[in-house]
């Protein structure tokens, strides 16, 4: 823009002027969409892209087959807040009537949870709920189990493969994970009290925790970190499906002798059972989840269903109530060992 | 042709190719769906988008200065720790904002002495500083985001303002972009960025304190950065250590795409702000038509390397042409202007 700056700046300045006046004009007036028949729902994971979802779907399909609903799953690449607002916001906008949400980020999505709250929309967060400040945003949370249970269960898996001596150590998701949190912080006094020939690689839990962020390559790089930082290791419990199939991966190819458990999907541990490599793996089933949640928002919708304490919903031939904090739980963790795992890997 | 060609080599143009596109993805996009061209939705884009259109501004300064900064995301967060950390310490949420304003320009100012006064390369510096303010977020709050902030605060992140559709940030964004533009190309200080970029020397001797211009517009970048953090925490309603993870990216991306030269010396405000714009518009497009997400993540990245191979591949036209009709090729920094 040399010489004729001025002249370029005033064209530049008409064209911004031209392109704001039809941008306003496409913005304004538009038709409202006409509502479908039978329920459109939302099925809304931390992230696409991970075989844990990807069940967990399976299971909300099928529930809405069974109600005669439109289910659509939908979610960011990446498990963050932020990126679920986006998807949180699309789903306000095509007006769905019922959102079924693993929260990527217990505070963050709050607020957009409350604008589709506003909007009509009935909420159920399936395995990962909002912070319990934040109850009051959804209908009901589907949880697995009890967080402290899913965390004890885990350090009686590891007491068993080890023979209930040892140190051992966490390899979980992301620092700010609040599933994985929650369930640590159990561990802790749980392996106290319980192994007393049993102790944490850090002297305390807390600073046994290695963070593989739910990514293949840092979660094996965190597995090997613990075994040079911490070489009489004797445990390794890793409370997440991406962390604890990395370690048995880099287990199998170290040679290593730590024991390895966690929460694994049984389709992608099969070998590592099979082959013995890992023990045993637990994980509520996911399928069920879905399936559950589903069932919790259409009741919802229905009005035949609160979510106060002490309501309940039917969700195929079972019955779920609501305890304190407004969550309805499926039971204890299912595990998967030698036995039975040939029957489950083909499900989930 | 030749004018056209030789037009768009020199990335001018660019700009308003970007609003071109802008325009187009309005267009199509409220006709093959009804859900985007709502007042609503419109409220959504702006919403999404305002963060990065906050420090999208002080990044095509910087990049255009000939620098960059890669540490605008974790800054970003470190300001929201700090102000939930100071909330969460019983200071006043209104004095805890302002707490955070002082840490995010001394993250910029840290960057800034580092290049200009120690004479480090900003890409390396900002990486580097990139993991430490990442890590000070972690220091302040751990893994335990704060939450329950005050409604009034909050409010103002997540509500529109009374009777319109747009959201509360817009009250600031707006000025904020429209005194970019007069900065970048009506004032002493935008052809000061410019001379920077092509030439520091150059600079240097037609009397520019190019240190100390460079070192003042990093802490302002922090201080931008800052007031993107408020937008971010109160639209979030919560503090936490992993916020606006990849936002550098995403920014710088939106820079480039904008017309903005990597190497400095070339662009405009107008290719910036139109290509944050375009990227929340056809975001919001793809999302509304139901587009696969990982598509979606395609998209952005193929919008990018379009941007930057297009003007390139104009040039290697247009240099063949000349060697057709021999003509001898003009260097390419006669081509760079000034605005």
């Amino acid at each position: 823009m040399k010489g004729s700056s001025r002249h370029m700046q005033k064209n530049k300045l008409k064209a911004v002027l031209a392109t704001a006046a039809i941008a306003a004009v496409a913005f304004v007036g538009a038709p409202t969409q006409a509502h479908a028949a039978g329920l459109k729902i939302a099925i809304m994971p931390k992230a696409v892209n991970n075989g844990y979802f990807t069940a967990w779907n399976q299971g909300a399909q099928k529930a809405c087959k069974e109600i005669k609903a439109t289910c659509t799953y939908l979610g960011p690449t990446e498990a963050t807040g932020p990126a679920q607002v986006q998807f949180i916001n699309q789903v306000i906008q095509k007006k769905y009537d019922v959102l079924v949400i693993s929260a990527a980020d217990q505070n963050a999505i709050v607020p957009s949870l409350n604008k589709a709250k506003a909007a009509g929309i009935k909420i159920v967060t399936s395995d990962a709920d909002v912070a319990t400040s934040a109850a009051s945003s959804r209908v009901v949370a589907v949880l697995p189990a009890a967080s402290a249970r899913i965390g004890t269960a885990e350090v009686d898996w590891i007491a068993a493969a080890t023979g209930g001596k040892g140190k051992i150590a966490v390899l979980s998701a992301a620092a700010t994970a609040a599933n994985q949190n929650a369930w640590i912080a159990a561990m802790g006094p749980y392996l106290t009290q319980k192994y007393p020939n049993m102790s944490w690689v850090g002297g305390t839990v807390d600073k046994s925790v290695f963070y593989g962020n739910d990514d293949p390559t840092t979660s094996t790089a965190q597995f090997d970190a613990i075994l040079s930082q911490y070489p009489d290791v004797a445990g390794i419990i890793a409370p997440t499906t991406v962390g604890v199939l990395a370690a048995a991966q880099e287990k199998k190819a170290k040679s290593a002798t730590v024991h390895v458990t966690g929460l694994g999907l049984p389709s992608q541990m099969a070998p590592y059972i099979e082959d013995g490599t890992v023990e045993k793996v637990g994980l509520w089933n996911p399928i069920d989840l879905g399936y559950v949640a589903v069932y919790a928002g259409a009741a919802a919708k229905a009005g035949t269903f609160t979510g106060k304490v002490g309501s309940s919903f039917k969700a195929g031939t079972k019955s779920y109530s609501v305890v304190a904090g407004g969550i309805a739980y499926l039971g204890d963790p299912f595990t998967f060992d030698k036995s039975n795992i040939e029957t489950f890997k083909s499900i989930y | 042709m030749m004018s056209k060609l030789s037009a768009l080599r020199g990335n001018i143009g660019w700009d308003k190719g970007v609003g071109i596109l802008l325009l187009v993805t309005l267009i199509v996009g409220s006709l093959i769906t009804p859900d985007f061209a709502t007042t609503s939705n419109l409220g959504f884009v702006v919403q999404d988008i305002g963060e990065i259109m906050i420090i999208a501004l002080p990044m095509a300064f910087l990049i255009i200065a000939g620098e960059i900064d890669l540490s605008v995301g974790s800054a970003l967060s470190l300001v929201s720790s700090t102000i939930g950390y100071s909330f969460a310490h019983g200071i006043s949420f209104g004095f805890a904002i302002l707490i955070g304003i002082c840490v995010g320009a001394a993250t910029g100012a840290l960057n800034g002495f580092l290049v200009n006064y120690l004479g480090l390369q900003s890409l390396a510096v900002t990486i580097g500083t990139m993991g430490l303010f990442r890590g000070l977020c972690f220091v302040l709050l751990g893994n335990t985001p704060v939450n329950q902030l005050p409604d009034f605060w909050t409010g103002l992140g997540v509500n529109n303002i009374p009777h319109t559709f747009l959201p509360w940030s817009f009250v600031l964004i707006a000025p904020l972009v429209f005194f970019a533009w007069i900065l970048l190309h009506h004032t002493k200080i935008g052809r000061w960025t410019f001379v920077t970029g092509i030439s520091a020397e150059a600079a240097r001797f037609s009397g520019i304190p190019v240190k100390r211009f460079k070192f003042l517009m990093y802490v302002a970048t922090g201080v931008m950065v800052s007031l993107a953090a408020i937008v971010y925490t109160l639209r979030f309603a919560s503090a936490s250590p992993d916020s606006a993870m990849g936002y550098e990216l995403t920014t710088i991306a939106a820079v480039l795409f904008g017309g903005v030269s990597i190497a400095g010396g070339f662009g405009t405000m107008w290719g910036v702000i139109f290509s944050v714009i375009e990227l929340g518009a056809i975001r919001s497009v793809l999302q509304l038509v139901n587009f696969s997400s990982n598509a979606l993540q395609m998209v952005s990245g193929a919008l990018l390397l379009f941007s930057v191979a297009f003007p390139k591949v104009i040039e290697l036209l247009k240099s063949r042409r000349e060697a057709r009709v021999k003509k001898p090729s003009p260097s390419l920094a006669s081509m760079r202007s000034v605005e």
